[in-house]
């Protein structure tokens, strides 16, 4: 923060922060008209000019919509299947992430490249023969489906490896000096080390998971398995006219990711920065 | 590995083959539970797509090896062209305006000013919010005639609403509706990348280009840009391959309850989750794959090579 800054003119400063309040406006008051309609009748959400703060306050839509749909079996659904895909994304990566970083043995850089040379293909361009094998092993339209899908991706291989590369491996020999064994370095060493790359994968993964779309809409047809972002779109392409309920559903939808951007964002943001991957 | 701390005793190597092998099992041990997943439902998929897309198949019937068949049909198929055709003018659409709006962001953001961090934290968000959510709340501010952007629009310049963009509603609005909406979802993600990109230019080579002279256009021309070159190209990279594979922002925006979409609005992989899932045509919708996936290859190579010349 040196150099340029310190000079630039008021006059420059004052359209920076006019840009920035106008962009600023743009980004959040879609989400304070959401919350705002979420407490209106269905004939009060497009009143022009806009009442930001509705007269009667009505909470009877965030009452209406757990009976109107089952968002409580979607968020949970979508609650489980993310918990599970990440501890999982986290436990197998981290695993494999150390034999690839801090052990030698036959074929390493074989199976590593294999993981590398998959990281850029789509997963749509090969989601249908993978619906077809799921489907072949009695798959479909269970929850293990979307925990397969997600779980062993080469990204969060890829990443716990890079992180490992950069500790050292003296300390790992001293600990097998000390009589560790390999599972004992990796669980006593290795991962309290890496706390900011697993926190990095838990977030991806965890967010991912939850805001999964195509992947939910091609396993995931019974009702009762939906997660919440298929179940909401469902739901709002069927009550299009709900607009109260539909924005009183999107707000609960997007609670649990505010939650947890604002918690571990510090984290997300370095992710990006650093990784810059996944998308 | 082998650590040189007691005399070992050489008896005929056997003790040494065994903790050969002893440490190979170990090694194996810790990539298996990632790896056996990921081959299953990654590596074999991948290479079932290759075959799948020389066959013409409806799921339960024998397969028919039809040859090149299937890219022979997509050549022919107006509707495939049609999809790709959009894809195509999506990504020319989203990824000049995405990359403007991320660096411009990036560079106010950069200074010291107030607020700033909590921008960063506002403008990131809509990336990670749920797209549904937030396709919903879009879809009634572009609403035609009752929602909040034309009832703006109508109180500052006259213009009566019927004469105003109908927006997502509208076949020659459409594309640049979900433009709008997906600068918005995504430049704060491509902000970040930019954030860090800016805090790797050396302060120093901004004070040398002062002390010629620079005023803060030449010294962004000259240093800024030059600097930012590898960021620009990277996100340059991934804001095209991620345009390519775009299908749920299209859904949530214009699709009905039927998940359909016309042929103003149908995306690549649209045309290939309906081709698969719903004609149960699943040969000719692995070709489509095909031809995404190469593209998406192409474009990788690029950014290879690219990185290779930038890369210091």
């Amino acid at each position: 923060m040196v150099g340029p800054q310190k000079k630039f003119r008021a006059g420059w400063k004052m359209l920076a922060y006019l840009a920035l309040i106008a962009v600023s406006i743009g980004m959040i008051v879609p989400y304070i008209w959401m919350l705002s309609s979420s407490f209106k009748l269905n004939k009060d959400v497009f009143t022009f000019p806009m009442v930001w703060i509705p007269d009667n306050i009505r909470w009877q839509n965030y009452v209406d919509i757990w009976t109107r749909i089952p968002l409580g079996t979607f968020i949970y659904n979508t609650a489980k299947l993310s918990v599970i895909v990440t501890l999982l994304q986290l436990l197998t990566s981290s695993f494999a992430a150390y034999a690839f970083a801090k052990l030698r043995f036959r074929g390493r850089n074989l199976l590593f490249l294999a993981y590398i040379a998959t990281i850029a293909i789509p997963w749509q361009a090969y989601m249908v023969p993978q619906f077809i094998l799921m489907r072949e092993l009695g798959l479909n339209n269970t929850h293990l489906a979307i925990i397969f899908l997600q779980a062993f991706s080469a990204f969060g291989v890829f990443l716990m490896r890079q992180f490992y590369q950069g500790i050292p491996d003296e300390l790992c020999e001293a600990a097998r000096i000390d009589g560790l064994s390999e599972y004992g370095i990796w669980a006593r060493l290795m991962l309290p080390l890496s706390k900011p790359a697993l926190s990095t994968l838990t977030i991806f993964t965890f967010v991912s998971t939850w805001n999964d779309f195509l992947g939910p809409m091609i396993y995931l047809t019974k009702t009762e398995l939906k997660t919440i972002q298929i179940g909401l779109r469902m739901f709002i392409s069927q009550y299009s006219a709900e607009y109260g309920l539909i924005m009183a559903a999107s707000v609960v939808s997007i609670i649990p990711v505010l939650i947890i951007f604002l918690a571990l964002q510090k984290n997300f943001v370095q992710g990006v920065a650093s990784s810059g991957i996944k998308g | 590995m082998q650590t040189e701390t007691k005399p070992v005793t050489q008896k005929a190597g056997k003790p040494w083959l065994s903790k050969g092998i002893r440490d190979h099992l170990v090694a194996y041990s810790f990539i298996a539970p990632n790896f056996i997943g990921f081959a299953l439902f990654t590596l074999v998929p991948m290479i079932f797509a290759v075959i799948l897309a020389f066959v013409k198949w409806d799921g339960s019937n024998p397969m028919n090896f039809v040859g090149i068949d299937n890219f022979i049909r997509l050549v022919k198929d107006t509707t495939f062209h049609k999809a790709l055709w959009n894809t195509v003018v999506y990504t020319v659409g989203v990824v000049p305006l995405t990359m403007a709006c991320a660096l411009g962001l990036a560079i106010l953001l950069n200074q010291k000013l107030f607020g700033r961090n909590f921008m960063r934290t506002a403008f990131f968000f809509p990336y990670v919010a749920s797209l549904v959510a937030v396709a919903a709340v879009w879809n009634f501010i572009f609403s035609p005639t009752m929602g909040p952007l034309n009832n703006l629009l109508h109180l500052l310049t006259g213009i009566p609403i019927e004469d105003l963009p109908r927006w997502a509603a509208d076949k020659d609005w459409a594309m640049f509706t979900v433009v709008l909406f997906t600068v918005w979802k995504n430049m704060g993600y491509y902000m970040v990348i930019y954030l860090a990109g800016l805090q790797g230019v050396n302060p120093e080579l901004y004070e040398a280009a002062e002390l010629d002279g620079a005023g803060g256009w030449k010294r962004f021309v000259n240093v800024t840009i030059p600097q930012l070159a590898p960021t620009t190209f990277f996100v340059l990279m991934i804001l095209v391959i991620n345009s390519f594979k775009v299908y749920d922002i299209f859904i949530n925006l214009f699709a009905g309850a039927d998940n359909q979409l016309n042929d103003s609005t149908r995306v690549l992989v649209y045309q290939i989750y309906n081709t698969a899932f719903r004609s149960l045509d699943y040969g000719y919708a692995n070709a489509m794959a095909i031809v995404l996936f190469l593209i998406v290859m192409g474009i990788t190579i690029i950014q290879f090579r690219g990185e290779k010349r930038y890369g210091q």
